[in-house]
């Protein structure tokens, strides 16, 4: 049952690994309104220790909503404010099509995973 | 034909009640992962517009699914009804993310995805509520 577990778990984590002027943000899990503000926390903070280069991996996210990309949208217009970089990595088929119905992917590059997502970003 | 009804109450994460429905029911229909996910997200779409835009005073919204065809299950049909206030579908202008980026309000996206994820879209919308009927084939 594809995305079956993802369905039952209500609250999204949020995990980082800070490597050398990039962050990368995993989220595991739905990301609604409070999954959309737990990553716009954690990518704020990153902004406040001076990160302007920025990966989303959401390999770990099967389902999401538009409230949540609503606030994904508000992290891209703080990254073009300050001229730093946000990507995109492991997204699903479903999500991937519905970041590119939404126009997401001309702010905000989709890579099919981590290491071509960090290659392209430090470019 | 087949058909399920949901009656959901307006809480938080209702749609995920309804999107578990979706996903079951394409399944016995073997419908390909990548469809049942698309079909998911969408029921997600329809059933948050009803929750955060109908101001109905009745707090639940109807969600039923029919499985249409012949012989073998060939589409399926999923209807998102409230009670609410209504609205005009030809008077939402539709979102750009240029628009958005320079906007203060960012939402605003969910029929657009819908109809993006779906095969076909119809709204009606009145005094008497809001009706999405969505459908994909299999």
């Amino acid at each position: 049952m594809k995305g079956g577990d993802a369905l039952m778990t209500e609250s999204l984590n949020v995990n980082v690994d800070r490597r050398d002027g990039l962050a990368v943000v995993y989220t595991e899990g739905y990301i609604n309104n409070q999954g959309g503000e737990e990553i716009a926390r954690v990518a704020y903070k990153l902004i406040d220790e001076g990160y302007k280069v920025l990966l989303l991996n959401l390999g770990g996210t099967k389902i999401v909503n538009s409230i949540g990309i609503s606030i994904l949208i508000e992290i891209i217009e703080k990254m073009i404010e300050i001229d730093g970089k946000l990507g995109f990595c492991s997204l699903t088929p479903t999500i991937e099509k519905t970041f590119h119905i939404m126009g997401l992917a001309q702010y905000a590059p989709i890579f099919p995973d981590e290491p071509a997502a960090v290659l392209q970003l430090r470019g | 034909m087949r058909k399920v009804t949901l009656a959901l109450p307006m809480v938080p994460e209702m749609e995920i009640e309804a999107s578990k429905t979706a996903m079951a029911i394409a399944e016995s229909m073997r419908m390909s992962p990548d469809r049942i996910d698309e079909v998911r997200m969408a029921v997600v779409e329809a059933c948050i517009n009803a929750l955060e835009h109908s101001h109905a005073s009745a707090k639940e919204v109807f969600v039923t699914f029919e499985v249409l065809g012949e012989r073998d299950p060939e589409t399926l049909r999923i209807t998102v009804r409230d009670t609410g206030v209504g609205f005009s579908p030809g008077e939402i202008e539709e979102p750009s993310i240029q628009e958005k980026l320079k906007s203060a309000r960012k939402r605003g996206w969910g029929l657009k995805i819908i109809r993006g994820l779906m095969d076909d879209v119809e709204i009606l919308s009145g005094t008497e509520g809001t009706t999405v009927v969505m459908s994909k084939m299999r």
